[in-house]
């Protein structure tokens, strides 16, 4: 370690000391304290996870900035973290949302804050856990670990239909990981003892087993992305979520589902992703498509823009499962751009809710007349969404459709559908909501952007337009992890 | 000269943020001023590139690497030639001008400093455009231009027409950049670049590839990668079958119709297909396609032109047939051809559209000619300026328009490809109908009675500005308004007389690249003795008597006997309801595409996600457990006796299992 200072598990646990921190606060009466507090906490959160980048060697192969600690002796399971490029940039735009939603959630939140701001501390931390662990078993106790923050933000700070939503979410996405848990048992079994992802790497697995080892990791992963037809959670999730909540599911926690491909599916099963990589790629084309029209047909804001992740989601799964650089690199560029889309999308609709109370597109219209400094954050995250090109939402979208037309031009003719689509969802909803005349009294009170909600709006607004401007430095630490990668999952693991 | 390069496009950016960012603190005054002062140095920086150019300077590379990918290096750079500085100049200068005229348009409106960000960017982002060195930055500045045409349609964001048609022209863009996309892909795929240098080099190579889009059917990969490309051009200029938003776009402030929706970014796909002529000419598929396209729109939407009788919409007709007229240039490989009209459309479009805005402000926003009529006394300087663009749009010998139109006539006549026999009917009509409905819209407006003075006269077309000064006699519009008609009004005269140089002494030079075996602009070379030989031949030709034919047709109708039209649209009924009803595409699409998509997707989500997914799958699959609990729940009786009676069968089978066994 350089400098002697373990930067992976600072990254992990910088945020979860904290949130300990806050939580110790107690009542609501200290709440300014628990709010300098967790902001103090994000920041340091982000402030730790720069040096990875400065000092990533885009060079290098493996996994870098390597910590391994044995944790349960008995059983060979190691604290064993290390990241390559992919993760890199997922611990990057944990560590950044996670600083967005503390602010944005400042005086939005007024019950149990402590509670509130800790969960989202613990979340960054878990999802770095994730990110970073290379055991598989430390991998998911991360990765159910994220569950009971997320599951507390939507079932204590959630809409009417909180409990209902919550449940559906705990359920969906638990029952996907006993799969997982069950596979890597099995997997451990076969190694002979061993829970190191590098050794799974190098398992030689039967063709028949492989596939059954797909299958299961492709049900906890597919759920979490989400993949069409089990996507249904999300939409209920968002409408319920508190704005804060809806950020984090949506820019972070659905990756953990495509970064499982990366970092499991792909290297451990090589085989039983190539047979199955045209099953995969047909359901991302279905939710390209169907979630696309889906997605027009809304009339609730969260709704529409929950749709609309799980159509762009489509295009990281298409992107992992054709096989080649530009869609890889494609799916990954499009998980950091989504994470800032719909994040920033997100919390512009929790602008409108916080102070209208509705998230129906009709309680609206001729928004831009009361509030045009949010219009045009609004206009250009909106536009983003739609993969407009000098934006952050073009470049994913992009190297997709360049790479899958590799494979088949219908692919690329299905994903770029969204060219379309995602114009036509996104601005008739812009179109309904913002423009016009004032649609009504309500409207015509709103106030426009607060210094707190400018600054956060504002924030994200330089991600989108630096990534989408220069998406050179991004994608520079990807290429190495990714043509590993690759070559990995071109040699046969059949024994 | 590489600063000089940037310097082009970033000056109206600069501006552009200036004004956008800081347009509360700077005012007003602010705002047109530094957006103009970026377009002044914009424009002596083309200028100064464009004699570089002419001194046969060139210049490609890179400015910096967007991404590297897969191998691939996507870069932002330049390249320099005298196609991107011709169009360079042209941006500008009409820029400029419309810069200018929007001080005296806009004067009243509250989005004053917003307007004049937005056109300084949507200029950034056409020099970006016309400047690229490769497909991914013409893309960037293909969809740029398309984001600032959409603000700028419904810059007036309260009116529900235009908010419409901002979202329709984005959206129909949009199925254009479908295809342009694609294109792009198979490029990337096939040659491994977006670098035009590296494509065209290697371009000879691929001639006879093929690509089995449908397995089994081998397709020309030339074809295939032209014509798809050629779909975004006919989105971005509004060819049939997606000519659709065009003429909505006109929900616009004038200004945009000039800058936008004349001059500047209808234009793109024209400078696409020129730009890319090396890929074009490898495939006469395509350019039959092409040709086919251009032709249809050309003659179609010029008949819809003679319906309409809001003024900006039958500018906004001829724009659409004169596109289509480039786009036949294209198609028959007279590229320069093309452009030439492109050039001068943009110089006598731009003034047609000004000197209607300049009409709309003296009539207090009244857009209907049939509340206009003996204008021509008020409003001289517009008047005359008006006249010249129109002169020039119908080819009156001498005028810009008559050399870069007769000669995409003539060039279609020479063309050996197949449909370019339909081409050449339908651009000769064409040349009648122009004539039509051109001097139809110049008589209407300034000469017979002045139907104005009636109270009912007053419609509300851009009812936002200056509506307080109602009364009196119209009057000639400001300075700032006159100027730039009169300056647009010298090149839409003098342009044309560059034909010779231009189209016959290759001018573009290595730019456009033209097969042998197609080059009619040199086989019409051969016939060409100077322009003024061309002016005073032109008289004894078809094409000008059609012209003529057109004019005095107008005069008939709308001096002479003005109850004839009136008849004539009652007798020829169904053809008039078809040529008013714009023959029913804008339902047709509305119909399929936009209720159909809507209907398909309430039936995915209700009928998939809600009734199956989460009523069959989900919640069936929880309400399958409810059951089966609520049958086991019944043996957890509770009674001691249940349950001991229970244990004592289970041990009895136990047993019975153990020693039978």
């Amino acid at each position: 370690m350089l400098l002697g200072f373990p930067l992976l598990s600072l990254a992990i646990w910088v945020p979860i000391v904290f949130g300990v921190l806050v939580l110790a606060t107690g009542s609501d009466r200290n709440a300014p304290l628990a709010r300098l507090l967790a902001l103090t906490g994000a920041v340091l959160g982000f402030l730790v996870t720069l040096p990875l980048y400065t000092r990533f060697d885009a060079a290098a192969g493996g996994f870098q900035f390597q910590e391994l600690v044995p944790w349960i002796a008995t059983f060979r399971v190691n604290y064993h973290l290390g990241i390559d490029g992919v993760s890199l940039l997922l611990i990057l735009l944990n560590s950044f949302t996670t600083v967005l939603v503390v602010i944005a959630g400042w005086v939005v939140i007024q019950t149990r804050v402590a509670l509130y701001l800790a969960s989202f501390l613990f979340l960054a931390g878990f999802m770095n856990g994730a990110f970073s662990a290379l055991d598989a078993l430390l991998f998911y106790v991360f990765f159910e670990a994220t569950l009971i923050p997320m599951f507390l933000i939507i079932g204590v700070w959630g809409g009417p239909n909180r409990v209902y939503a919550a449940l559906k979410f705990f359920l969906y996405t638990l029952f996907g990981s006993l799969l997982l848990l069950v596979s890597l048992i099995y997997l451990y079994n076969v190694s002979g003892g061993s829970f190191s992802l590098l050794d799974f790497y190098r398992l030689p697995l039967p063709h028949a087993t492989q596939i059954l080892i797909f299958l299961a990791f492709f049900f906890a992963f597919a759920v979490k992305v989400p993949m069409w037809p089990v996507h249904t959670w999300l939409p209920d999730a968002h409408v319920e979520a508190p704005t804060g909540g809806s950020v984090v599911l949506a820019a972070i926690m659905l990756k953990l589902g495509a970064y499982g491909f990366i970092r499991l599916s792909l290297p451990i099963v090589p085989d039983a992703s190539h047979t199955l990589a045209g099953f995969v790629i047909a359901l991302s084309l279905i939710a390209v498509v169907y979630i696309g029209l889906v997605a027009l047909v809304q009339a609730d804001m969260k709704k529409l823009i929950a749709y609309s992740s799980i159509s762009h989601m489509g295009f990281v799964t298409l992107g992992i499962f054709i096989f080649n650089a530009q869609g890889m690199e494609g799916a990954v560029i499009q998980m950091i751009s989504h994470g800032f889309i719909s994040g920033a999308l997100f919390l512009c609709v929790g602008v409108l809710y916080d102070r209208l109370h509705s998230r129906m597109i009709s309680d609206y219209g001729g928004v831009v007349n009361t509030m045009p400094v949010f219009a045009s954050f609004f206009m250009l995250f909106a536009m983003a969404n739609a993969g407009l090109p000098g934006t952050s939402g073009f470049v994913g979208e992009f190297l997709v459709v360049m790479g899958s037309v590799r494979e088949s031009f219908w692919y690329a003719a299905a994903a770029a559908t969204t060219l379309v689509f995602g114009a036509a969802y996104t601005l008739w909803m812009y179109k309904r909501v913002i423009f016009g005349e004032v649609a009504n009294s309500n409207v015509a009170s709103l106030s426009d952007l607060a210094p707190r909600e400018f600054v956060v709006l504002g924030l994200l607004a330089i991600a989108v337009l630096a990534l989408g401007v220069w998406p050179y430095p991004f994608a520079d630490v990807l290429h190495v992890s990714v043509d590993g990668l690759l070559n990995h999952v071109t040699l046969s693991k059949l024994p | 000269m590489q600063l000089t390069y940037l310097v082009v496009p970033l000056a109206p950016l600069v501006g552009a943020i200036v004004a956008g960012l800081f347009g509360h603190a700077i005012g007003r005054r602010g705002a047109h001023r530094v957006t103009i002062l970026g377009m002044i140095i914009a424009t002596i920086a083309s200028a100064i590139v464009f004699f570089d150019v002419l001194q046969g300077n060139y210049y490609n590379g890179p400015v910096y690497t967007w991404l590297m990918s897969g191998g691939s290096r996507f870069e932002i750079g330049f390249l320099i030639d005298r196609l991107s500085a011709t169009m360079m100049l042209t941006v500008s200068f009409v820029s400029l001008m419309v810069h200018i005229y929007t001080i005296g348009y806009m004067a009243d409106d509250p989005g004053y400093q917003r307007f004049f960000s937005y056109i300084s960017l949507f200029t950034f982002f056409m020099l970006m455009l016309v400047s690229a060195n490769n497909f991914l930055q013409l893309f960037f500045g293909w969809e740029g231009v398309g984001l600032m045409s959409y603000l700028l349609i419904g810059f007036w964001y309260t009116r529900p027409t235009a908010t419409y048609a901002q979202l329709k022209a984005f959206i129909v863009n949009r199925v254009g950049d479908f295809g342009f996309l694609l294109g792009m892909a198979l490029i990337l795929m096939y040659f491994g670049t977006l670098d035009y240098a590296a494509v065209f080099g290697n371009a000879g190579t691929l001639a006879g590839s093929t690509i089995e889009i449908f397995s089994g059917h081998a397709w020309s990969l030339m074809t295939v990668i032209c014509i798809l490309l050629f779909v975004g051009a006919m989105g971005k200029s509004a060819q049939f079958p997606l000519h659709v938003w065009l003429p909505d776009s006109m929900e616009g402030p004038t200004p945009i119709s000039a800058l936008i929706h004349a001059a500047t970014m209808v234009t793109a796909g024209i400078f696409m297909v020129a730009r890319l002529s090396p890929l074009y000419e490898l495939s006469e598929t395509a350019l039959s396609f092409v040709i086919v396209i251009g032709a249809i729109t050309a003659l179609f939407m010029g008949l819809v032109a003679i319906v309409q009788n809001d003024i900006k919409r039958v500018v906004a007709y001829s724009t659409l047939s004169q596109l289509g007229y480039m786009t036949v240039a294209l198609g028959v490989s007279a590229y320069a051809a093309g452009i030439f009209h492109l050039e001068t459309h943009a110089f006598f479009k731009a003034l047609l559209f000004l000197g209607a805005g300049s009409v709309i402000i003296a009539m207090h926003h009244e857009q209907d000619m049939r509340h206009m009529g003996g204008l021509r006394k008020y409003l001289p300087v517009t008047y005359w300026t008006t006249l010249i663009g129109a002169m020039a749009l119908c080819g009156i010998p001498g005028f810009a328009g008559f050399f870069s139109k007769d000669s995409i006539v003539e060039a279609t006549h020479l063309s050996r490809l197949p449909g370019a026999g339909f081409a050449y009917f339908c651009v000769t009509i064409g040349v009648f109908v122009t004539a039509l409905y051109t001097f139809r819209l110049i008589f209407m407006t300034f000469h017979g009675e002045e139907r104005f003075r009636s109270a009912a006269a007053h419609g509300h077309g851009e009812a936002r500005a200056g509506d307080a000064h109602h009364g009196g006699d119209p009057h000639e519009s400001p300075a700032v308004v006159t100027v730039p008609l009169v300056l647009l009004a010298i090149p839409s005269v003098l342009a044309g007389w560059f034909i010779g140089p231009v189209l016959f002494g290759n001018y573009f030079g290595n730019a456009i690249v033209v097969a042998p075996a197609h080059d009619v602009l040199a086989a019409l070379g051969r016939h060409f003795h100077g322009a003024l030989a061309m002016a005073i031949h032109a008289v004894t030709t078809l094409v000008f008597w059609l012209a003529v034919a057109g004019i005095a047709t107008a005069w008939f109708l709308y001096i002479r006997r003005p109850d004839l039209p009136g008849v004539i649209s009652r007798k020829a009924g169904f053809l008039y309801t078809l040529l008013e009803r714009k023959y029913g595409f804008d339902e047709l699409y509305q119909w399929l595409f936009g209720n159909g998509a809507v209907l398909f997707g309430t039936g995915l989500w209700k009928g998939g996600d809600l009734a199956v997914i989460d009523g069959v799958f989900v919640n069936g699959s929880a309400k399958v457990v409810g059951w089966f609990a609520a049958v086991v729940r019944r043996l957890q009786s509770g009674f001691i006796y249940h349950y001991a009676f229970a244990m004592i069968i289970g041990i009895l089978v136990l047993l019975t299992m153990v020693f039978l066994a």
